[in-house]
């Protein structure tokens, strides 16, 4: 009888399990998400207007306000998060003018177009101002000041993302032409993505050497033997440059090419009977056929971007000085320093920038890819 | 018709038939590939004959060739691998506990997500969210600065959400569907690590859990949750539905249809999605900089660590990313087929 009721007790709980299956097979994900993501975001929020203070026996938190955030935009670390500012030259007010009347136009022909939204303007309001504070930041750092963790974040992924967009493009298309060893290359350019950063890191420097790494002979050949790149600002986030894509540019490959084998075969075929040429098969075929997957793989590598630590922090401890220090290494040394107001402040400043720039992405490629696709 | 004549010139440039290229085509895109195979492998060879090379060796300048530059030696791998021994073995086999089970638990988790999002409608109303969020923020709010216990605060919090619920839930009409929970889950991604890591740093704290495998399982299930979702979706709103359909009728339960029939048939899925995130949890450095310390130390810490004061010791080093590098070469040179597959349905239809 024991035994029935056991059996019994079971079939109800499958039963019940059956029947709130939509809750069952969700909860844990968005549990997951909640403890993990929601719930630290709103402390976070709270650790940014605060000051760590060490208390008999533990630590306590000061109530500051928006002194973090002021501090780094406006006080003393305005040097570390935004830079060393230089005053404006006659180029650069140019230059900044014709950036904002760019912006200025885009937006007031977005809102003399029918369909304006109240979310598409304000969303384009936001990306707009943003933009426009940061080519200010850029104009002022890049000319003449010292660029700070933001700015160096910046350098990172946009040049980062579009130097390996590039180059997977070129290979994934070199690629998917017709020839032998196509599954050794595709293999081999793999790799990379497998080695820990931390060791591509260690890996660059070995090779970076002036002195003892394999291009020593070549470096003094060049008369640079006694170079140090790690001791010159641009040199160094160069190489930490490198390193990334040796690292990242397989995985844009490796989805490209796949999106390349898929094109529509037939269109391929009329084309080429047709006489066409190869860029104009490119770009008449190939590109609208794999716009809205290197868009999306562009968007994943945007966010992956913004979130690089690993490489500056073991090429070059950040140096020198704080010229290849990134937003998250920027934090990373807060915490370090006991600075846990700053160390999230900084934290917040990195999550602002990486969504709107995301976000703007988003939009513009997604629209622009459908429309392609049509 | 005047056929045009095949000059030597002409036959480089110009191809035989419309399937291959012309020679000169041909012997440039073999350059550029085998440029970047070099590009690619070179770095990697280097550090390989690095772990065979003694001190004197590499400090002396490049030696390329083994055997005939340098006559290779073992001394690093022994090091590593009897000097060192336990406090090489120790941070191995925590890699390999955190990054196989966490790429289990985000894997599984993610996939009954994934799966539920493509099969049952789901309508969540923007009242209870908005309740919830309140809430939350309630709760976050009178335990920092109210000093309030979490164990009291929390379990009022959640019985107010659910009376909420129960009384004023029914009289929302606005709901949020299956494409909103499955944008806010991948936007999830976008939350740079570094901002929620010094709560989860405090949350392991206070469960005096800090230092431990399962803090970092835990929190790498958490991180790596929205990649699974987003990849695993496509696969199986890929699987044909009368399948689940017919298995419905004979009495099945969703449980067992998702664990004998859809999971069997997404495998190919399974595979490149286990992949990825075995890569990233097991080369992961940022958050195990916070909560691993030394017991739970992993492989990228160890790495790392090696910066000595005597400056950097590249055979070690070497010996040690080679070792951290073959499994997961081992691991993807099975399954690399998968991946590429894997990725592309994830990055068309996302």
């Amino acid at each position: 009888m024991a035994f029935l009721e056991a059996r019994d007790r079971r079939d109800r709980a499958a039963e019940w399990v059956d029947r709130n299956a939509g809750k069952v097979f969700i909860l844990p994900a968005v549990l997951t998400l909640l403890a993990f993501s929601l719930f630290p975001l709103l402390v976070s929020a709270y650790l940014t207007l605060t000051k760590l203070k060490f208390a008999a026996g533990g630590f306590t938190l000061r109530f500051v306000e928006w002194l973090n955030f002021k501090k780094l935009i406006f006080g003393s670390q305005q040097y570390h998060l935004l830079g060393t500012f230089d005053v404006f030259s006659i180029g650069e007010w140019l230059i900044l003018g014709a950036i904002f009347a760019l912006l200025l136009y885009v937006f007031v022909r977005y809102l003399t177009r029918p369909g304006v939204t109240v979310v598409g303007v304000i969303g384009r309001s936001v990306a707009y101002v943003v933009a426009g504070a940061l080519t200010i930041l850029l104009v002022l750092t890049l000319g003449g000041g010292f660029p700070g963790s933001l700015v160096v974040t910046l350098f990172y992924v946009f040049a980062g993302v579009s130097v390996q967009f590039g180059l997977a493009l070129g290979l994934a298309v070199l690629c998917a032409q017709n020839i032998y060893g196509r599954n050794l290359f595709r293999v081999v350019f793999f790799l990379p993505i497998m080695v820990t950063p931390v060791g591509i890191a260690y890996m660059f420097r070995m090779l970076a050497d002036t002195h003892k790494g394999p291009f020593a002979d070549i470096w003094t050949w060049l008369g640079l033997a006694d170079f140090s790149w790690a001791a010159d600002p641009w040199t160094a986030r160069i190489v930490v440059l490198i390193g990334d894509t040796w690292q990242w540019t397989p995985f844009m490959f490796i989805v490209l090419l796949a999106a390349i084998e898929n094109q529509p075969r037939d269109q391929l075929e009329a084309a080429r009977i047709d006489g066409a040429g190869g860029w104009q098969i490119f770009r008449d075929i190939t590109w609208p056929a794999i716009a809205p997957v290197a868009a999306t793989i562009v968007l994943i590598r945007l966010i992956e971007a913004f979130k690089i630590i690993d490489l500056p922090n073991v090429l070059t401890s950040g140096g020198p000085g704080i010229a290849t220090e990134s937003l998250t290494l920027h934090a990373f040394v807060a915490w370090r320093t006991q600075d846990l107001g700053g160390s999230a402040a900084v934290g917040y400043m990195l999550l602002f920038v990486a969504t709107v720039t995301c976000l703007s992405f988003f939009n513009f490629a997604g629209k622009r890819t459908r429309r392609t696709e049509l | 018709m005047n056929i045009p004549e095949r000059t030597l010139l002409r036959r480089l440039f110009m191809p035989y038939d419309l399937t291959s290229m012309a020679p000169a085509t041909k012997v440039l895109v073999y350059t550029l590939l085998v440029l970047w195979l070099l590009v690619v492998l070179f770095p990697l060879y280097w550090l390989f004959i690095t772990s065979f090379k003694l001190p004197i060796q590499v400090n002396d300048g490049p030696d390329f060739i083994p055997f005939i530059d340098f006559e290779p030696s073992l001394h690093a791998w022994h090091y590593i691998f009897f000097e060192l021994g336990n406090d090489t073995f120790r941070p191995y086999l925590n890699s390999v506990i955190v990054a196989f089970c966490a790429t289990v638990a985000c894997v599984l988790v993610g996939s009954f997500a994934a799966y539920a999002l493509v099969r049952i409608q789901y309508r969540v109303k923007v009242g209870n969210v908005l309740a919830f969020l309140v809430l939350l923020g309630l709760t976050v709010f009178t335990v920092t600065s109210l000093g309030a216990p979490l164990f009291a605060a929390a379990p009022v919090a959640i019985i107010l959400f659910v009376f909420f619920v129960a009384a004023v839930g029914r009289y929302f009409r606005r709901a949020l569907g299956n494409d909103d929970i499955l944008f806010w889950i991948i936007s999830n991604r976008i939350l740079p690590p570094v901002v929620v890591v010094l709560p989860v740093y405090l949350m392991f704290q206070r469960l005096g859990l800090l230092d431990t495998h399962i803090a970092l399982i835990a929190t790498y299930t958490a991180i790596n949750l929205p990649i699974v979702v987003w990849l695993m979706r496509d696969f199986f709103a890929g699987i044909p539905l009368d399948l689940e359909e017919s298995a419905q009728i004979d009495g099945a339960s969703r449980l067992r249809i998702f664990f004998t029939i859809v999971l069997p048939l997404a495998r190919p899925g399974l595979a490149a999605t286990s992949l990825l995130i075995l890569i990233l949890a097991w080369n992961e450095y940022l958050l195990a900089l916070f909560i691993s310390t030394a017991d739970a130390q992993t492989m990228p810490m160890l790495v790392a660590a090696q910066n000595a004061t005597r400056g950097p010791q590249w055979w070690y080093m070497s010996v040690l990313i080679v070792i951290m590098i073959a499994p997961i070469v081992l691991t993807a040179a099975l399954l690399q087929r998968h991946i590429a597959r894997g990725l592309l349905i994830g990055a068309i239809k996302g």
